[in-house]
């Protein structure tokens, strides 16, 4: 009975901890301007995202049957113009943030994810996995990210699935860098020691007590690398290395410089897409760099 | 930007006393061999590591050549063994990946789907025009981004600083080729009252004769690719060079400099700047790779007739020989300009030779 009780009450406690510090990082985030700009404009174009089906039809998208004739300049009917195919620049940007939020955050996902495997199990077990692991991570550190996602991404069938397996296979290696780092620090303290005197295997003390105290770390990085894979993913739709009948922001540019905007003049259609690419991705580095000066004291002095 | 400032000794280096003779000495010691030796070896894996890579992504995945080759056609299993044989792909993979990386090395890049003729030939003509474009840019760049980044830890939380920090993060997140495309429209193209000023794209008008005339039509072309590869890479010298000079600020060298009475200006540049400079030229050579990237993109946009036009040719067709050539000339690049870095470290900086 007393070994429930104590059980629960530990995990009464740690969880207050962890409240108690959650609360400090909100407070300490919230004094940061920049950090709380970052976040406004994310959590409008997360609504706008999520919300744009209620207010945009299918009927406004469809390449075909497009509302108006097309490359017109801003109107009453239309405020941005309308794109190459006739569409509202309105709806297509609007629309646009679905895709390049959802591969943006699919990529990170991904990346994140090996990032932390590979930084954990590298500090963990030390010794040549180590070396091997580290080796091959500063390998993909040097490489020129874009050439080796486009590559990737052309190799393999065209498609969004791609470019989010091709975004995520080259981003990882900062975080796996940071995240050896991190966990070499954990490690090194005394209740790893005792965890393990008490018996704990390999996947208790990484998963239990490791990856929690990353944990704060891999979100800062996380904000970082979504902005990098949000603007990848423009980059590669603009290749033509996606999918061209989805709308995204990085597609919307392609097009209009595929049926001659640029040479026209036409600067409605390219304002508003890459104003948005611009917008999301500097609101996702104010707030992974207000976070990480929260985290990290001695960045603290700089910000 | 922050990392590469923690893996430097904590000790700041004393303050160097100002020479006798008042010019500065660099100390050019002969670099320990077994240092040169270890940075080369590493290179050399690297180089490995970028042909089994381009082996893997352009040999493995796309699948069987034989079966797409023999694609409609009906061949009998023998007819199918007998191709397998003539490509070698009978063969372990091993000794696939042995013949693959000797034909690499004798420069054999095998031969453009698109062009139909040597991908080696076709890289070395579309080499220099690369090299002159992102050579200025990165000079331009780094002799912008130095400065400014300086005067911006110096002045550090002024207005002035604050400008310039939010100015190189809203660069750093402006897609590359959008900024292109933007200058197309308002300087080539001309919008409202502005004149179209500079050409659209290429490196040249035809036609143009005389020799200024010639140079300056080519001054005209650089302009805008130049200026977009230059916003793309600027960013990241100033937010190091920002980031690397406050580290050294609080240091007490710094103190004991400006008590012995010495101009801010001096303290500053004999004796903040040489200290802070070292993560600095790291990223300097480290981000080839993203000039690289961002090179292909300028490129494209500007129909400049370099390796990043002909990455984005290959990338469409797509033709899969020239994009391998490419993705080992540039991989190669990177690892060239870091074993650079890593022999110019020592010569700045004889902490790091022990």
């Amino acid at each position: 009975m007393t070994a429930v009780t104590t059980a629960a009450s530990t995990r009464r406690i740690a969880w207050t901890r962890r409240r108690r510090s959650l609360a400090r990082f909100c407070r300490e985030y919230a004094k940061s301007r920049a950090g709380m700009f970052g976040l406004c404009v994310l959590v409008l174009a997360g609504g706008a995202a999520v919300a744009a089906p209620l207010f945009i039809s299918a009927h406004e998208l469809s390449a075909v049957y497009a509302p108006g004739s097309p490359l017109r300049p801003p109107s009453a009917r239309f405020p941005l113009g309308t794109d190459g195919y006739g569409r509202s620049m309105v709806a297509v940007t609007v629309w646009g943030a679905r895709i390049s939020l959802t591969v943006g955050f699919l990529a990170t996902f991904m990346s994140i994810g090996i990032g932390t495997l590979v930084g954990i199990t590298a500090a963990h077990f030390r010794g040549w996995a180590d070396t091997v692991l580290m080796r091959v991570t500063d390998w993909f550190l040097v490489l020129p990210t874009l050439v080796l996602a486009a590559a990737l991404a052309s190799v393999l069938p065209r498609g969004v699935t791609t470019v989010v397996v091709a975004i995520g296979v080259t981003c990882w290696a900062t975080t796996a860098r940071l995240v050896r780092s991190q966990t070499l620090t954990v490690e090194s303290r005394p209740y790893i020691e005792r965890a393990t005197a008490l018996g704990a295997g390999h996947w208790h003390v990484m998963t239990r007590h490791v990856l929690p105290n990353v944990m704060p770390l891999v979100l800062a990085q996380t904000t970082l690398i979504v902005s990098e894979a949000i603007l990848l993913e423009a980059t590669l739709a603009f290749l033509g290395l996606s999918d061209p009948t989805k709308v995204s922001w990085g597609t919307t540019l392609q097009l209009a410089r595929q049926v001659g905007a640029v040479s026209a003049g036409d600067w409605w259609v390219l304002l508003p897409p890459g104003l948005a690419i611009a917008a999301v991705a500097l609101a996702f580095s104010l707030c992974g760099r207000t976070m990480e000066s929260v985290l990290n004291p001695r960045l603290r002095e700089r910000a | 930007m922050t990392t590469t400032s923690t893996d430097r000794p904590p000790v700041p280096r004393p303050a160097r006393l100002p020479s006798r003779g008042g010019g500065r000495r660099l100390r050019l010691g002969p670099l320990p061999l077994r240092y040169v030796a270890a940075k080369v070896g590493g290179a050399a894996v690297s180089l490995i590591a970028v042909m089994l890579t381009a082996f893997f992504l352009f040999k493995i995945l796309p699948g069987d050549p034989v079966r797409a080759i023999t694609h409609g056609i009906p061949t009998s299993p023998e007819q199918l063994a007998h191709l397998r044989h003539q490509f070698g792909l009978d063969k372990p993979l091993a000794a696939q990946f042995g013949d693959y990386a000797v034909r690499i090395l004798h420069g054999d890049l095998g031969i453009s789907y698109q062009y139909k003729t040597s991908v080696a030939g076709l890289i070395g003509e579309h080499l220099w025009p690369t090299i002159y474009l992102v050579g200025t840019a990165t000079v331009l760049s780094a002799a912008l981004g130095l400065r400014v980044g300086i005067r911006s830890a110096w002045r550090h939380g002024s207005t002035g600083d604050r400008v310039n920090t939010g100015v190189a993060l809203a660069l750093w997140s402006v897609p590359t080729f959008w900024l292109g495309l933007l200058f197309i429209i308002v300087f080539a193209t001309g919008i409202g009252p502005i004149p179209g000023l500079f050409p659209t794209g290429g490196m040249s008008t035809p036609g143009t004769e005389g020799f200024v005339a010639v140079l300056v039509d080519h001054l005209r072309h650089l302009v805008l690719p130049c200026l977009t590869l230059v916003a793309v890479i600027y960013a990241q010298y100033v937010l190091t060079m920002r980031a690397s000079l406050l580290d050294e600020m609080g240091s007490d060298y710094l103190t004991t400099a400006r008590a012995k009475g010495l101009r801010d200006d001096d303290v500053r540049r004999r004796h903040a700047v040489p200290n802070a400079l070292l993560p600095t030229v790291t990223v300097l050579f480290i981000n080839i790779g993203r000039v690289v990237s961002g090179s292909i993109l300028v490129e494209t946009i500007f129909s400049w007739p370099g390796l990043g036009s002909l990455f984005y040719e290959a990338l469409t067709v797509p033709d899969l020989p020239l994009l391998e050539g490419l993705f080992i000339v540039f991989s190669g690049a990177v690892i060239l300009m870091n074993l650079l870095a890593d022999l110019l470290y020592p010569v700045l900086d004889p902490r790091v030779r022990t």
